[in-house]
């Protein structure tokens, strides 16, 4: 998988994304009118669930939230050439971290000082979990696909047995903690616009999406302006040549994959602190697989992460009010559409590419001819 | 394009009888990558029982046009002839079934396999394995008779000497009936003494009719072998030239474009402290193998130690180990008063911060991270100076006024600081590593295949800058497989063969043949 050096990038980054993303639409709008639907209708539908009735923009954003802090966690990876598999489990763990640290210290502080350092449990959670296959990767060879597949398993059998077992409400059947104190947590973002006088939905969005913001900011200064970012991209293309550079290979591994882990980890912070305000099984939902498409359309850009994470929640929202509007389209139904959409731009993105650049020669690289 | 294929079709037949139509004709052949273009309108005729040579810098074109032949791509315009017949080779299969045979620069052979077992590749004989064995040997042994194609049918590709593995390619492919023989940059892996020994088979293959095109940079052995050349420069072929009445200045001229100087005026200087030493060091690769056997030798400031020898005879892993990238295992490395013993903390960011600056024989794997841009790979192994940053954050301004000049005083074109240093010329390439590598003033410098994949035009202008290091005094060790850069640019040389130095000499008194020598392992100095 490389870019191509022979299209332009305004083709490459802008529009071959998009007629990946047309294809998908249309394939899926194919399955729709085999179920005897209007795809052109089903599609109204979606959009308008997305960005159009109240709260929705809210909910595409909360989703959006999680995409985005699992996307940029496997593109840190992805540009030391680490494929991190692990961030479902990383963010899995993370979510004990917030847990852990709301169950023990909600009590006895301020619920501002217990956000804090919840916040700083997810991120140290998420990263234990990274580091571990990032240290059998640097220092025994062990697979980091492999490990990170492991550890996703690990993680939600763990998950389950503290659940069941060990931090439960007692007295109650559902495998869940009992509710964080009132004060801890971050606050949803249409009660903070009722502070200023605005009216908006409810939704579930909260000030974990600032956070998000402000972590891809970070996470593009991080990558292409410091020097632990030099070497990691120098590791990820090269690394006989960071080698000869002197840079650590093994820790430098360790290093993103504690990063990575970290940033997955954050995902807790928008569900557990933003919203459910307890640790509950399965509440990943699988946004740490969805990351991995999240970050092969974005290629492994901030922004272009942002703008994946974007079409993703829109999906995840829109996809949600298709279950409601038909009958004929399940649950099931929409997770095919989602399952193309990542096909498209995810698996193939590149199979457009020789066909682009043929038709590209063709328009614009006559000159040579002469 | 169609069309244009079409109306080169169309042109007058060829009425001359068959035996005087040209082995080879190839005919207005043009093929683009992208908006390269890397063969445009090339003409060429080769008559059938000679040996045409086909000379030209890196990149000029040769090996696309004759992987054109080969069937490997496929020409976006022109036609291709054999023995006067139109053909269409669009697959290598295609084009063995046409009698063209090609031995690549890097040889496509099954190393776990038997000579026979790789020999007979593509032309097994029989359904089982056994019977076409028998077969295929006896055909075999007829083929290496005729033509002195001296093999161990029995030994394991994987242990047999290159030269060796060079013969049982040209046996696989007259094997499978090759009566055209493409040779693409033959020599470059072997000894003086070995490519005397594959031009004397070529002789004999000439003799017997087969037709031969030799690809080469090295203008000697055009010279020595061939009976016509053609000069390729730019994608195109400039000259066409019979080899008897040209000369290796009028080639070189053709190849660049202008005159070029291919002598070196070596400052005399008087040689210095001992800056490196190097005692009883001994390494053992990973798979068991003594790559260095007690190896010793000191090298001084203002002096240039030129090492010589075949590829893989330990040079890379002596190189590895002093630019710390591998561990030092035995022995003891002295680097002006600081010493490194076994198995010591040893990398090459401390490499950098004795003062020892390292050209590496890979620009492409080591030297290089090939998708960065210019700017990010002159600063790599110096990324940690403090002068790029402010702050915790790179800052992109100073890095870039430190490239400018960079590129500006080595001569590195484009001048871009922000160009992909993966898309510039071989040349240009090893420029911009080997002007990073001066830049930051070291007192050592190892240098590994400076030249390799270099156009003549960028090797003059190394050498230069080698010459005016050494005069500020700057220790270099020189690694080479090219016996003339060798001889010409150091003061004295020391030959390795099979993880051993086994030999040393002064460059005034060495001689080509003497060198060979030792480096075939055939005489201790």
């Amino acid at each position: 998988m490389s870019d191509s050096n022979i299209i332009p990038k305004w083709l490459s980054v802008g529009v071959i994304p998009l007629i990946n993303l047309f294809l998908a639409f249309c394939v899926s709008g194919l399955f729709i009118f085999f179920i005897g639907e209007n795809p052109f209708r089903a599609i109204s539908v979606m959009i308008k669930g997305a960005f159009y009735y109240p709260g929705a923009i809210g909910y595409t954003l909360y989703y959006t939230t999680n995409f985005i802090f699992t996307g940029l966690a496997v593109a840190l990876a992805f540009h030391a050439r680490l494929f991190n598999i692990g961030g479902e489990g990383q963010a899995y763990v993370g979510g004990l971290g917030v847990g852990l640290v709301c169950l023990i210290f909600d009590q006895h502080f301020v619920g501002f000082l217990v956000t804090i350092l919840a916040i700083l449990g997810s991120v140290v959670f998420g990263a234990i979990w990274g580091i571990i296959p990032g240290y059998l990767q640097a220092k025994r060879g062990s697979h980091i696909v492999i490990t990170t597949i492991m550890f996703n398993f690990i993680a939600a059998a763990l998950m389950v047995y503290l659940l069941v077992n060990v931090i439960i409400e007692p007295g109650q059947m559902s495998p869940e903690t009992r509710d964080f104190a009132s004060g801890v947590g971050l606050a949803q973002i249409h009660i903070l616009a009722k502070y200023v006088g605005l009216d908006m939905a409810m939704s579930p969005l909260n000030l974990s999406f600032i956070a998000a913001l402000t972590v891809s900011v970070g996470f593009w200064f991080l990558v292409w302006r410091t020097k632990f970012g030099y070497e990691v991209r120098s590791l990820g293309h090269s690394e006989t040549a960071a080698v000869y550079a002197g840079i650590k290979v093994s820790s430098t591994i360790i290093i993103v994959m504690a990063i990575s882990g970290g940033l997955a980890g954050l995902v807790a912070i928008n569900e557990l602190l933003g919203v459910h305000n307890k640790l509950l099984l399965g509440f990943t939902a699988g946004y740490g697989f969805t990351g991995i498409a999240v970050a092969l359309m974005g290629r492994n850009h901030p922004f272009g992460i942002f703008l994946a994470s974007l079409l993703f929640g829109a999906l995840y929202q829109g996809g949600t009010e298709l279950d409601f509007e038909f009958s004929s389209i399940t649950r099931e139904m929409v997770l095919l559409i989602q399952g193309l959409i990542i096909l498209f731009s995810g698996a193939l993105a590149y199979m457009l590419n020789p066909l682009v650049e043929r038709a590209y020669l063709k328009y614009y690289g006559n000159y040579s001819n002469a | 394009m169609k069309t244009i294929e079409n109306k080169e079709g169309n042109e007058t037949p060829d009425p001359l009888p068959s035996s005087n139509r040209p082995a080879i004709e190839l005919k207005n052949i043009t093929k683009r990558f992208g908006h390269v273009v890397a063969n445009s309108h090339v003409n060429l005729k080769v008559r059938k029982g000679t040996i045409h040579g086909i000379v030209g810098e890196n990149g000029a074109g040769k090996s696309t046009l004759m992987n054109i032949l080969f069937g490997l791509y496929k020409p976006d315009t022109g036609m291709i002839f054999l023995n006067g017949q139109a053909v269409d080779v669009n697959s290598p299969e295609k084009s063995i079934a046409l009698g063209i045979g090609m031995v690549h620069q890097h040889f496509m052979l099954v190393p776990t396999f038997t000579v026979l077992e790789n020999a007979m590749l593509g032309n097994e004989g029989s359904m089982l394995l056994k019977s076409g064995e028998e077969l295929v040997l006896d055909r075999l042994k007829v083929l290496s008779e005729n033509y002195g194609l001296d093999v161990d049918f029995e030994a394991i590709i994987s242990d047999t000497p290159v030269g060796m593995q060079q013969r049982v390619e040209i046996l696989k492919a007259l094997n499978r009936g090759a009566k055209i023989l493409i040779l693409d940059e033959p020599t470059g892996v072997l000894t003086p003494q070995e490519t005397i020994r594959l031009f004397d088979i070529l002789t004999s293959l000439r003799e017997q009719g087969v037709t031969i095109v030799l690809i080469t940079h090295k203008l000697k052995e055009i010279m020595s072998i061939t009976d016509t050349v053609s000069v390729m420069r730019g994608g195109k072929v400039v000259a066409n030239f019979s080899t008897e009445k040209t000369s290796p200045e009028e080639l070189a001229e053709n190849m660049v474009g202008r005159k070029v100087l291919l002598s070196i005026n070596k400052p005399t200087l008087k040689v210095g402290n001992p800056v490196l030493k190097v005692k009883n060091v001994c390494h053992e690769s990973k798979d068991g193998v003594n790559v260095l056997k007690d190896i010793s030798f000191d090298l001084k400031e203002g002096e240039i130690l030129g090492i010589a020898g075949v590829a893989g005879n330990g040079q890379s892993e002596l190189l590895d180990i002093l630019s710390g990238i591998e561990t030092l295992q035995r022995g003891q490395i002295t680097f002006n008063d600081k010493t490194i013993l076994p198995y010591q903390d040893w990398n090459s960011k401390k490499a950098r911060d004795f003062g020892v600056a390292h050209v590496p024989e890979d620009r492409h794997k080591r030297g290089l991270v090939l998708p960065f841009y210019n700017y990010e790979n002159s600063i790599l192994g110096y990324h940690r100076n403090k002068e790029y940053y402010s702050g915790f954050l790179m800052d992109k301004r100073k890095i870039f006024n430190f490239v400018d000049d960079l590129v500006e005083n080595f001569d590195v074109r484009p001048r871009s600081s922000s160009i992909s240093s993966g898309k510039l010329s071989g040349g240009n390439q090893q420029k911009l590593v080997l002007a990073r590598e001066i830049e930051c003033n070291p007192k050592i410098l190892l240098v590994g295949q400076p030249t390799r994949g270099v156009d003549i035009g960028a090797i003059e202008r190394i050498y230069e800058d080698l010459m005016k290091l050494k005069s500020k005094g700057t220790a270099i060790l020189l690694v080479s497989v090219e016996l003339d850069e060798i001889m010409s640019l150091s003061d004295r040389i020391i030959v390795m063969n099979q993880g051993s130095i086994v030999g040393e000499t002064n460059s005034s008194d060495a001689t080509e043949l003497d060198l060979g020598k030792m480096m075939s392992g055939l005489e201790k100095v």
